[in-house]
């Protein structure tokens, strides 16, 4: 697992400074330089570009205190070391906090829009807290023109996006802007667009690749509202959902499945294809055991083995009704062998790793894996495919 | 942690309090119902739910609680989404009736050198070129046919045998295409044949210009040979030597096939579908004999009941879904049809089940000698004297005097499924329709009597059967959910 969060060894620079996002640059020049927000990053041969900022490591901090006296100097420690050109951190001097924002080489990255939710979820992944994070999201502003017009795929994510208002309009037309050709994935709870006319400023903004990923927990609006923590939830989303599609935004639906959905997967599968037939992707997603999953373990967990017959019922049905479905986050040998061709690699490769087990695996290279955090409760049936 | 609220706390209505949607019910054996929702979505429940159901005594606790409120029929407090996605899908259901007509029979030629005693278009002997259409006549229909309002088009050669008048389809197919360059329609042509004149020039151009071709086949060598003679005894033999050489030309998926069934094929519905699998056909249609044309005369309609019939169908339906285990993927495409209305949001179309009737707003006719018919049937039963369903003529009526026509308009209006006796309140009328031609050319009205209808006992049959087997077998109930896509 990658560590993107951490802190700067030492830092030549006075601790009152803003904090400061930085985009890491070798050569003098870049496609777009901007002499505000980029660094030179020093790995021992210099190619000065004359940023103010420059950041290197451990290794390097006596050269680079003599070369670079008169500038912003940041040394990381030697687990920041994967980091390279193209690469976005963010520096708060007060407490020489380092944390990256974007890895070029990422599979997905994703931007914290807020902490803010108004779902409570039990397995909440990034447990919501109520404080007023604005600045998160001026910051997004300022990032997304230093990343290249080549990303490849960006998420945009919370807490619930949608609460920051203008702020959440003023980022996607900065997406647009400055990554026209990006696919953009927000995952948001779907209740904002309940109002048409946000839906339709939303659609209006008019990215090409925009979509948003909805999470339906069931089609018993009480497991739904109990699942979110919310009274009147499912159908705030619902209609949110009809809203968006209305205005002929891309949707998916997001189902995590645990011992709360588990059996209600063969009703919404039903409810979905019956009720929102025009939804563009349904995703079954398995739980990551981390942030509130971990308090919840006794209402949430259950060996994925033990409702595979309840998962493939539900994908081969949307399957069967064609519609767009995938499972995300399982591992081939926990799935029943007709629905592999709909499981995706779906984990970012920051937290992604395999078993001891898997060496072995004939399938190793078509699964999914295990989050990093999978070693907290695993399934008893992983077993390599020969 | 305690942050988190119990889910009893999201429990609603606390006092078990619901309002009944408008739903409809009625048996489906001697403990269960069948419930259907405005929408189409079914459900099934024991007698006793139901009744309790219905008496406003069933608790949120019950199992059966959260499955009639996630398919509305019932609301509560839990939540108001109801009536609004309800009416989303009866829009969707009722979505294609505002394209108005799609399909365009076009009957080219009478003639036909067949002689097939169950007949039901009446053929005539191949010599007599009064029975064939003319050019004038057709660019007439052509002219109506874009008037229609469809985005898609599709114009049907039918006959007789329409090859015989060969080259009054391709001015068709040639002056349709010029027509489209400015209606810019999603426009297809299909030829109905037999395929035993077919030739190599015939099949080149319907290649260039993407026709399909609809052919007959209705078993195994023997059966086919008896019940469709010609001169040569060779019907079967030249239509699948027709069948390879237009797959060869158009493309495998290009070339379908229909079969009829009369007494003699009843004892065969085994042989009858392995014909149609070793053919490598996709699937086939059971289709029952019409009480029209020769069919009537020579009494071979009369020849089965629908009894009868319906044994044969489910013992077809039964060795479908046995080749299906096997891993030979095969459909029965009524069947089909029907599990489209009941397993999907979308209205299939089919012209004999559909309510409002599909009579002219879904399929017209064009007959050989210029008059307008409301359907297939009703040209057929024109031929039998009774023209109960003669719209107009293309020399002489415009589009609105042919699709306003009161013959056009009564029966449709008359025969409404929604609003007919024994219709009205029956769980299956989502997935049947009304058949005014059928119930004119038996009952004598465009309603008839549903305790005697055989086109009622048929269909509701085979809903009960479908029913019945999704409800006892999720294997069956995915491969039927394959097969409404």
């Amino acid at each position: 697992m990658l560590r993107l969060s951490g802190f700067a060894s030492s830092a030549y620079i006075e601790q009152s400074a803003p904090r400061s996002a930085l985009r890491l640059v070798t050569s003098p020049t870049g496609p777009n330089p901007n002499p505000n927000h980029d660094a030179y990053l020093f790995r021992g041969k210099t190619s000065d570009p004359g940023c103010q900022w420059v950041v290197t490591f451990e290794e390097h901090q006596a050269e680079a205190e003599k070369l670079f006296s008169d500038r912003r100097l940041i040394v990381l420690p030697d687990y920041f070391s994967y980091l390279g050109e193209g690469d976005v951190i963010r520096f708060a001097p007060d407490r020489k906090a380092v944390r990256v924002l974007f890895r070029k080489e990422a599979n997905a990255n994703y931007f914290l829009v807020t902490e803010r939710c108004n779902h409570l979820c039990l397995m909440c992944s990034q447990p919501p807290k109520d404080v007023d994070d604005r600045w998160l999201a001026r910051e997004i502003i300022d990032v997304l023109p230093l990343l290249p017009a080549t990303t490849p795929f960006l998420g945009i994510t919370g807490g619930e996006p949608t609460l920051v208002g203008e702020d959440f309009f003023e980022i996607l037309s900065c997406a647009r802007d400055h990554l026209p050709s990006t696919p953009i994935h927000i995952l948001s709870n779907g209740r904002t667009f309940k109002d048409r006319a946000f839906a339709q400023r939303y659609q209006a903004i008019g990215h090409r690749r925009l979509s948003v990923g909805i999470p339906i927990y069931s089609a018993d609006p009480e497991v739904h509202d109990y699942v979110v923590q919310s009274k009147g939830a499912f159908d705030e989303t619902i209609r949110g959902i009809m809203n968006l599609k209305a205005v002929g935004a891309e949707v998916e639906i997001r189902v995590v499945v645990h011992k709360q959905t588990y059996a209600g997967l063969a009703d919404l599968s039903d409810f979905i294809f019956r009720n929102l037939t025009f939804v563009d992707h349904v995703t079954f997603m398995g739980l990551e055991i981390t942030g509130f999953t971990r308090a919840n373990m006794d209402k949430l967990w259950m060996d994925p083995y033990d409702y595979r017959s309840e998962l493939r019922a539900a994908v081969q049905y949307l399957a069967a009704a064609r519609i767009n479905v995938s499972v995300y986050n399982h591992q081939l040998c926990l799935l029943d062998g007709s629905i592999h061709q709909y499981a995706k690699r779906s984990i970012s490769d920051w937290k992604n790793e395999y078993a001891d087990e898997c060496a072995s695996c004939s399938l190793r290279n078509r699964c999914g894996g295990f989050f990093s955090s999978s070693s907290l409760a695993r399934s008893s049936h992983i077993a390599a495919f020969q | 942690m305690t942050r988190f609220a119990p889910a009893s706390d999201f429990r609603r209505p606390v006092d078990d309090t619901y309002q009944l949607a408008y739903f409809r019910f009625s048996p489906l054996d001697d403990e269960r119902y069948v419930l259907t929702n405005q929408a189409g979505e079914y459900l099934v429940l024991p007698r006793a739910v139901l009744a309790s159901f219905v008496k406003h005594e069933l608790p949120s606790t019950h199992p059966a609680y959260s499955r009639l409120r996630s398919r509305q029929f019932l609301f509560d407090a839990s939540s108001n989404l109801g009536r609004d996605l309800l009416a989303l899908k009866v829009r969707t259901k009722a979505k294609r009736l505002e394209n108005f007509t799609s399909l365009h029979i076009m009957v080219v030629s009478l003639r036909c050198e067949h002689s097939c005693p169950y007949c039901q278009v009446s053929r005539q002997s191949e010599d007599r070129s009064a029975f064939d259409m003319s050019e004038e006549t057709a660019e007439k229909a052509l002219a109506l046919i874009f008037q229609s309002p469809s985005p898609a088009i599709k114009i049907e050669f039918q006959g007789g045998e329409p090859l015989l008048n060969f080259p009054l389809i391709q001015h068709v197919v040639r002056r349709g295409e010029e027509i489209n360059q400015v209606a810019g329609r999603s426009l297809q042509f299909v030829i109905t044949t037999n395929l035993a004149v077919v030739t190599d020039e015939i099949l080149e151009f319907c290649r260039q210009h993407s026709v399909l071709i609809s052919t007959s086949l209705d078993g195994p060598a023997a059966l086919h040979n008896a019940n469709r003679p010609r001169p040569g005894k060779n019907s079967y033999e030249l239509a699948v030597a027709g069948i390879h050489k237009a797959r060869n030309v158009l493309g495998h998926e290009r070339v379908s096939a229909l079969m009829t069934t009369t007494k003699a094929s009843l004892s065969q519905v085994r042989t009858i579908i392995d014909e149609y699998v070793s053919l490598q056909f996709p699937g086939i249609f059971l289709r029952p004999l019409s009480p029209y044309g020769f069919a009537v005369k020579t009494k071979f309609y009369a020849a089965y009941d629908v009894d009868r019939w319906l044994d044969f169908y489910f013992e077809g339906l039964n060795y479908v879904l046995e080749l299906n285990r096997s891993g030979i993927p095969f459909k029965e495409f009524y069947a089909a049809t029907i599990l489209t209305k009941m397993l999907t949001p979308f209205e299939p179309g089919y012209v004999d089940l559909m309510s409002p009737a599909g009579i002219g707003i879904s399929a017209v006719v064009y007959n050989y000698d210029a008059s307008v018919y409301a359907s297939d049937e009703a040209r057929m039963l024109a031929e039998m004297g009774d023209k109960t369903f003669l719209l107009g003529n293309v020399h002489q009526n415009t589009y609105a005097e042919i699709f306003g026509a009161d013959a056009l308009l009564d029966p449709i209006e008359q025969s409404f499924a929604g609003s007919v006796p024994m219709c009205s309140e029956c769980a299956y009328e989502p997935f049947c329709g009304s058949d005014p031609v059928f119930h004119t050319a038996t009952h004598g009205d465009f309603v008839g009597l549903k305790t005697r209808s055989s086109f009622c006992n048929r269909n509701m049959s085979i809903f009960k059967r479908l029913i019945a087997l999704m409800e006892s077998d999720d294997a069956t109930r995915e491969l039927f959910l394959s097969w409404a896509n």
